[in-house]
């Protein structure tokens, strides 16, 4: 099995349109919560929400293209490019079939759908644009990152709703860790802004009314966030054959599910899949020093979580540190797993701890160090990340930090 | 026998939950009817279009019964038409 490095980082989220932009936001504890600008709000009983501010699909694209893909593919796009460029890879070295592209998406590009459902039941007009097909198809994303980078190897997206790009992100690993790849393109992207969709959310009755406070004792529910984030992982040994900078080592996937029930979370299933990524890993909990938390701010899901961290890490959950970045970029559903990947990377690289914004009152349902409000420096050995999505499908990652002159000595 | 504004309530609460209107009473718990949280928006959203009314979610947060269930339909009903809400 080949130890695997992240060598590219790329996203485009509610906090910024490029990496250094998000992390900028995470280390100052920054919301980029605002009140929604692309849906008529006033229609909605909740009013905030994580949109990527000021985007221009222009800015990225020819005209011409940017009709033919849908925001949540933008994006997807965006973030690859960021990360490709970041990895120091060339085209010549990518565009081959050794390269593979696996992405998440949940709703995949229900934008232009809406549109077109608009045009149908609300103009009554007898037609809808004839790009609705290839620009709703959740898989939109890996198919425009193969074409623009000619990538022929294996591509596909996974769809499981919150767990989506966790989902992805551990099948790349999996993939490059047993020889199946030699560079993996992975993450997610999602764009939830649509009436209809909106409508959908607010019917379930868990969305804030005000913002994302997880583990707070007065949340009030979740706050749907938009964007996407893109990781380039490869071969630790090629990436030090190169030269390449390495973010982190990604060290460990685990799944599960939950069997349960469709909307409420388990205890079981979600322990369950962190015990899993930790045995994938050979990681031992205590060395685990950081999660970046499913932590939605819904009632149910916070203290849950905090149980199924207690269940695994047992006493060792009183000495690591959780948070919950939703606070600041929103829930991007199937993107979450892909810029919460970013934030807890970029955490153990820089040594500092994004933290929990939002936080007002402890709760003593969700009694762990949560990191409310202020980053905290903290060199970290091996940080994760939870995704637990309805339909009680849990994904979680392992990552390590990189110490180059560890290697160099072993 | 309950009014009129309650009976509608309680067969509203049958039809969604699938379940036969005699087995639910205004003291019938959730559990008994085995009602979980998604259920209970279920049936909130159809009690929403039975009385054509809007329950908002702070209300909705604080109903854990059948009783309250009825209480705050009756009263978001006065609200929007007292006549209704009498039975009449």
């Amino acid at each position: 099995m080949r130890r695997v490095a992240i060598t590219g980082i790329g996203v485009i989220s509610a906090l910024g349109k490029n990496a250094c932009e998000f992390w900028s936001a995470l280390e100052q504890g920054r919301s980029g919560i605002a009140p929604i600008e692309t849906v008529d709000r006033s229609k909605l009983r909740f009013q905030n929400g994580g949109e990527v501010h000021g985007y221009c699909p222009g800015d990225y694209f020819e005209e011409k293209h940017a009709d033919f893909i849908d925001r949540f593919a933008q994006f997807g796009v965006i973030a690859a490019r960021e990360a490709i460029r970041d990895s120091g890879l060339d085209r010549d070295d990518i565009d081959s079939e050794s390269t593979t592209i696996i992405t998440g998406s949940c709703v995949g590009g229900q934008c232009s759908e809406d549109l077109g459902f608009v045009e149908l039941y609300q103009k009554d007009r007898g037609r809808v644009h004839p790009l609705t097909i290839a620009r709703t198809m959740a898989n939109a994303g890996a198919s425009h990152i193969s074409m623009e980078f000619g990538i022929t190897g294996p591509a596909y997206t996974i769809s499981t709703a919150c767990s989506s790009s966790n989902h992805a992100v551990g099948q790349a690993y999996w993939t490059v860790r047993n020889g199946g790849a030699d560079v993996a393109i992975t993450g997610g992207s999602e764009a939830v802004f649509s009436m209809g969709f909106l409508k959908a959310w607010e019917a379930m009755r868990v969305i804030s009314p005000d913002t994302c406070r997880p583990f707070s004792k007065d949340r009030t529910g979740m706050i749907l966030g938009e964007g996407g984030a893109m990781l380039v992982l490869e071969p630790l040994d090629r990436a030090l054959a190169r030269g390449a900078k390495i973010h982190a080592e990604i060290v460990g996937f685990g799944m599960s599910a939950d069997a349960g029930h469709i909307t409420q979370p388990s205890v079981e299933g979600a322990a369950r899949a962190i015990r899993s990524a930790l045995r994938d890993g050979g990681v031992p909990p205590e060395q685990v020093g950081y999660i970046n938390a499913h932590g939605t701010a819904t009632q149910l899901n916070d203290p849950m979580e905090t149980a199924a961290i207690r269940a695994v890490f047992g006493e060792h959950a009183g000495r690591l540190a959780i948070s919950s970045t939703k606070s600041m970029h929103g829930h991007a559903l199937g993107a979450a797993g892909a810029l919460e990947a970013v934030a807890t990377i970029l955490a153990l690289r820089q040594g500092v701890l994004p933290p929990t914004a939002g936080f007002r009152q402890a709760d003593p349902d969700c009694d762990l160090d949560v990191i409310p409000n202020q980053s905290r420096r903290a060199d970290v050995e091996v940080a994760m990340s939870n995704s637990f999505a309805f339909g009680g499908l849990n994904a979680v990652l392992a990552f390590r930090r990189y110490d180059a002159s560890r290697d160099r000595t072993s | 026998m309950s009014d009129p504004l309650t009976q509608r309530v309680l067969s509203c609460i049958a039809a969604t939950q699938r379940i036969s209107p005699e087995k639910v009473t205004i003291d019938s718990s959730f559990q008994e009817l085995g009602i979980d949280s998604m259920d209970g928006i279920n049936i909130l959203f159809a009690l929403e279009n039975e009385f054509d009314i809007t329950i908002p979610d702070e209300q909705a947060k604080q109903i854990h019964s059948i009783r309250e269930m009825v209480e705050g339909i009756q009263k978001l009903v006065a609200e929007k038409s007292p006549a209704q809400a009498q039975g009449q």
